[in-house]
């Protein structure tokens, strides 16, 4: 083993010694990387440091920041990701997912058929998920005033939370609320009536 | 001045319950070694526990925690990771609302939610060295952890 171990060790000193003597570069303390979402859709994120800032916009653009908040560009690929931060991205919680259920015509209380086998779908796809808690959210369309709105679309959603709770659907947590008309699926003028607006979605995280 | 101040400590003492019940989130994805540090304590971060306003998340190597918050922001910690979530309130109505979270060692992932659709300005991510503002997106901030002074 010694016989061995004396030459590499030479060429180890020699390796070490004929390195011409700069100075160190300063060291990565963080790295940033942007990613395209679930769906492909790239977003933005703004770093800034003391020294500057840089904007990130485009898939796997990925600053290195340096100390004394120097910030350098480069660009990752989905392979040099998924190496490197695979441990991370597989503990990532699953995508939140949204059911839309209609009310019959005229009724304030009844789901329609097709939504009524919605909520018995939901039952399946809930038990396949961690912890899971529902978000039931009231919308509708823009004839009446904000408040009015507020109130109605609150009111649906706890028709429907109701009826999720006496079908036996289980989940770890569930609430109702309502968006009243901020969120309208159909865009449409102030007062007009827009049955699509008029919905109940049902938020699964 | 003052009648705006105190308008707006009535405002935020008005809506301060409904918005800061303390829970953010809550826990999906445990792995291996990985914990809550509140008030002092720890527990363990197992699937289906509240995460807190004020919570630490500490994970060890092979450790990693999923967390979707209120608002359907995705945040992960890595392995080896500290993660502070500083500040979260979400209005569910208007979606207004704000996130401050810092990682201070090791790797988060970051999926935006309905705050940052909202109030983008609201939604802050740091580390030692920089502070990350959001517009709608997925991304990941590793901090490779400090040595004594600088």
């Amino acid at each position: 083993m010694e016989v061995l171990l004396a030459p590499l060790f030479a060429i180890y000193l020699m390796i070490v010694y004929s390195a011409p003597p700069e100075p160190e570069p300063p060291a990565v303390t963080d790295t940033i990387v942007l990613l395209p979402d679930d769906d492909g859709n790239v977003g933005k994120v703004i770093v800034t440091s003391a020294a500057g800032e840089q904007t990130l916009d485009t898939a796997y653009a990925t600053v290195d920041v340096k100390e004394g908040g120097t910030l350098d560009t480069r660009t990752e690929t989905e392979d040099s990701v998924n190496e490197r931060f695979g441990a991370l991205l597989t503990a990532k919680p699953p995508e939140p997912r949204s059911f839309i259920v209609n009310f019959e015509t005229g009724s304030s209380d009844k789901l329609t058929p097709a939504s009524q086998q919605i909520i018995t779908e939901m039952q399946a796809f809930l038990s396949d998920r961690p912890a899971p808690e529902i978000t039931v959210i009231g919308h509708t369309d823009r004839v009446g005033s904000d408040e009015d709105n507020d109130a109605l679309s609150m009111a649906r959603a706890e028709t429907v939370r109701q009826l999720i709770e006496a079908s036996g659907v289980e989940a770890l947590k569930m609430e109702a609320t309502g968006r009243g008309e901020r969120e309208p699926v159909v865009a449409t003028a102030d007062k007009v009536s827009e049955p699509r607006n008029r919905r109940v979605e049902i938020n699964i995280r | 001045m003052q009648p705006n101040i105190l308008i707006a400590s009535l405002l935020f003492a008005l809506t301060a319950p409904a918005l800061a019940d303390g829970e953010a989130g809550t826990i999906k994805i445990s792995r291996g070694d990985a914990t809550i540090v509140r008030d002092g304590g720890t527990l363990p971060a197992a699937v289906g526990r509240p995460v807190l306003v004020s919570d630490q998340i500490v994970t060890g190597d092979r450790g990693a925690v999923g967390i979707t918050l209120r608002d359907n922001t995705r945040l992960t910690a890595g392995p080896n990771t500290t993660l502070d979530l500083n500040t979260f309130s979400f209005d569910t109505t208007t979606h207004e609302g704000a996130v401050d979270a810092s990682v201070t060692r090791g790797s988060l992932s970051v999926i935006s939610g309905k705050i940052a659709k909202a109030s983008p300005d609201a939604v802050r991510f740091n580390t030692p060295t920089v502070t990350l503002g959001v517009r709608g997106t997925e991304f990941i901030i590793e901090v490779d952890e400090q040595e004594g002074s600088e």
